[in-house]
């Protein structure tokens, strides 16, 4: 829609029928107070009707709020990028390690990867997570650059990148709404006007729950979820609902959930998938790993045939583990059985 | 001199931000000034003077904030003028969502944090709606999902401004704010400039000490909430 057409349905179309159409501009009167404007009359002469003191309380007049509305739909409605950045590869050029040596790497990652880092604690696992998420240019105190489909990225293009590119995870991440599952999933899909609601937030919820250990309802409220299941909701609408096409996770090990499902849930959404972990699962799960030490990437290896079929053996021994802690936690006792 | 009005709600991290600003600006702190607006207590300037960064504080007392950074931001100027400084921020605690502390041409940026509340960028008025640059703090302990939303509700109420993510911890985004800052427009004088919101009108007898409650007492702009019959 360009700017004169939204004028022109603003000018001729009754506010109630704009509503109908594109039910985000709701918010757009809420916020004015003026949600219970005659519906029936397009804006200006539905304006008419209303309270010019209220309107003035907001330091604006009719014309003002008509320019506005045609504003916000320009924003809301008439954007085409709704479906967020495309970018087909990501590439990281090394900088310097922790003590200045040179860090001789430079690694692309395309669409649909995952990638693990594992290291040392205090390694700089977490930092190479940071210069992706702000598309470091030598600017860190890494010194490393990445790039976006093989190009250097002006600051314009990083200030219009930031906030849209990555989406992130961490252990430090809650949920601080309090909502219901379902009021909330239908809250953050109806900031996205592209998509079907009820579609996707069913799928998200019957996602997340496969991914968490205990099962959930529409009706739980989001500060009641465990770790795990917060952890799981977030994966599930992270792949359904983020438009970003590059997710970074910092240490989810704890969380209880069912890892491997998880970063396929992501990489099965063509996104690319940057895990900083200590699992082994979460390492070997990746198509690849970066190996860092001492602040910089010292190898990167790709998960050979062997690794992977080791990972059914290994998902086993979690099980065990995940077994005797569940145990424990229903107060019982261990014996020398359950070590198998 | 460039001017960069700062403002937003308590604790929301302008301190945090307007520090991690600096940094990333890569500026001498001798080359910039803060004026910190508050009401009645604020330990802001400790965070400052501890960088070496020359702050002026004042307390706005029994008036609004707001009016109250009107009336002082021209004396603000000149004192940062005649200090020399290459930056001037004025940091101020919006207590009142009423007002907005900007002035036209010059460049106005309003801290808000994600744990505020999902819906409170459509409370707060026009220290977010007149605002250039939004900057939304504390990302790192809320879901991707709440961020998002967040974002979203800014954007209905200022569909203009930039909103830059930045971790007043940390200092990650602040970079991207400095390249922005570094737009600030250079002036001298105040003088006739105007403010991009009006102020309220109102003046009732409680606005100039009138304690008692009752009709008889009340003179002046008042406004009357309407309850409905039981
Ligand atoms: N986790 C987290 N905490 C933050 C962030 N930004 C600021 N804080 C914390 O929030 C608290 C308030 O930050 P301040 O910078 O003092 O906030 P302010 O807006 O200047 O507060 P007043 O001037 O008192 O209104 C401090 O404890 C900060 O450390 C952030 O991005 N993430
Ligand atoms: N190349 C580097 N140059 C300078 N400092 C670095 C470099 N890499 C990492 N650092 C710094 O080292 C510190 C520890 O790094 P980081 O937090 O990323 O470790 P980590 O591997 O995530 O550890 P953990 O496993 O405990 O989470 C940080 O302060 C980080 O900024
Ligand atoms: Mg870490
Ligand atoms: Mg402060
Ligand atoms: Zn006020
Ligand atoms: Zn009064």
């Amino acid at each position: 829609m360009s700017d004169t057409d939204t004028l022109y349905m603003v000018l001729t179309v009754p506010v109630g029928e704009i509503i109908a159409k594109y039910p985000v501009c709701q918010n757009f009167f809420t916020n004015l107070r003026i949600e219970n404007i005659e519906r029936g009359l397009p804006l200006h002469q539905a304006l008419e009707k209303t309270d010019p003191e209220t309107l003035s309380e907001f330091g604006l007049d009719r014309h003002a709020i008509q320019r506005e509305f045609c504003d916000f739909l320009n924003v809301f409605v008439g954007r085409s990028d709704a479906a967020g950045p495309e970018i087909a590869g990501i590439t990281i050029i090394g900088g310097h390690g922790k003590a200045g040596e040179p860090e001789n790497c430079r690694v692309t990652i395309n669409r649909g990867e995952t990638i693990s880092i594992v290291g040392p604690t205090g390694s700089g696992k977490s930092r190479l997570l940071a210069d992706i998420e702000c598309l470091a240019n030598c600017d860190t105190p890494t010194g490393r650059q990445i790039l976006l489909d093989g190009q250097n990225l002006d600051d314009e293009r990083r200030i219009e990148l930031q906030g849209r590119l990555v989406a992130q995870l961490s252990q430090n991440m809650n949920f601080v709404i309090d909502l219901t599952v379902d009021d909330f999933l239908r809250m953050h899909a109806g900031s996205r006007h592209s998509i079907n609601i009820d579609e996707t937030v069913e799928r998200c919820f019957v996602c997340a729950n496969s991914l968490a250990g205990e099962a959930f309802s529409l009706d739980t409220r989001l500060t009641q979820l465990s770790g795990g299941q917060s952890r799981a909701l977030m994966i599930a609408d992270t792949a359904f609902m983020s438009t970003s096409p590059i997710v970074l996770i910092d240490e989810i090990e704890n969380a209880g959930i069912d890892r491997r499902q998880a970063i396929e849930l992501l990489a099965s959404r063509d996104k690319i998938v940057f895990i900083s972990t200590h699992d082994p699962l979460l390492a070997l799960g990746a198509d690849r790993r970066l190996i860092i030490k001492n602040g910089g990437i010292s190898g990167i290896i790709t998960t050979s045939e062997e690794e992977k079929s080791c990972l059914t053996e290994i998902e086993r021994l979690d099980a065990r583990l995940f077994q005797i802690r569940k145990k424990l936690r229903n107060g019982e006792i261990i014996s020398r059985n359950a070590l198998g | 001199m460039q001017l960069i009005t700062v403002a937003g709600p308590p604790s929301s991290g302008k301190t945090s931000v307007i520090l991690k600003l600096i940094e990333a600006m890569q500026i001498a702190a001798s080359d910039v000034g803060v004026v910190k607006f508050d009401c009645l207590t604020s330990f802001d300037h400790l965070r400052y003077e501890e960088r070496g960064i020359r702050v002026e504080t004042g307390f706005s007392g029994k008036l609004c904030p707001d009016h109250f950074f009107v009336s002082n931001i021209e004396a603000a100027v000149e004192w940062g003028q005649s200090a020399g400084f290459k930056y001037l921020i004025t940091e101020s605690a919006g207590l009142c969502n009423r007002c907005s502390p900007y002035i036209h041409g010059i460049m106005a940026i309003c801290v808000i944090d994600n744990l505020a509340g999902i819906n409170t960028p459509r409370k707060i008025g026009p220290m977010l709606k007149m605002a250039d640059i939004v900057v939304v703090t504390k990302g790192d302990i809320v879901s991707q999902a709440e961020r998002e939303v967040f974002a979203f509700n800014i954007r209905q109420v200022n569909t203009a401004a930039r909103v830059i993510f930045v971790n007043g911890i940390n200092g990650q985004g602040a970079t991207i704010l400095a390249s922005h800052a570094a737009k600030a427009r250079n002036i001298q004088t105040l003088r006739d400039l105007k403010l991009r919101f009006t102020t309220p009108a109102a003046v009732c007898s409680y606005c100039t000490g009138e304690i008692r409650i009752g009709n008889e007492y009340q003179m002046g702009t008042m406004k009357r909430m309407e309850f409905k019959k039981p």
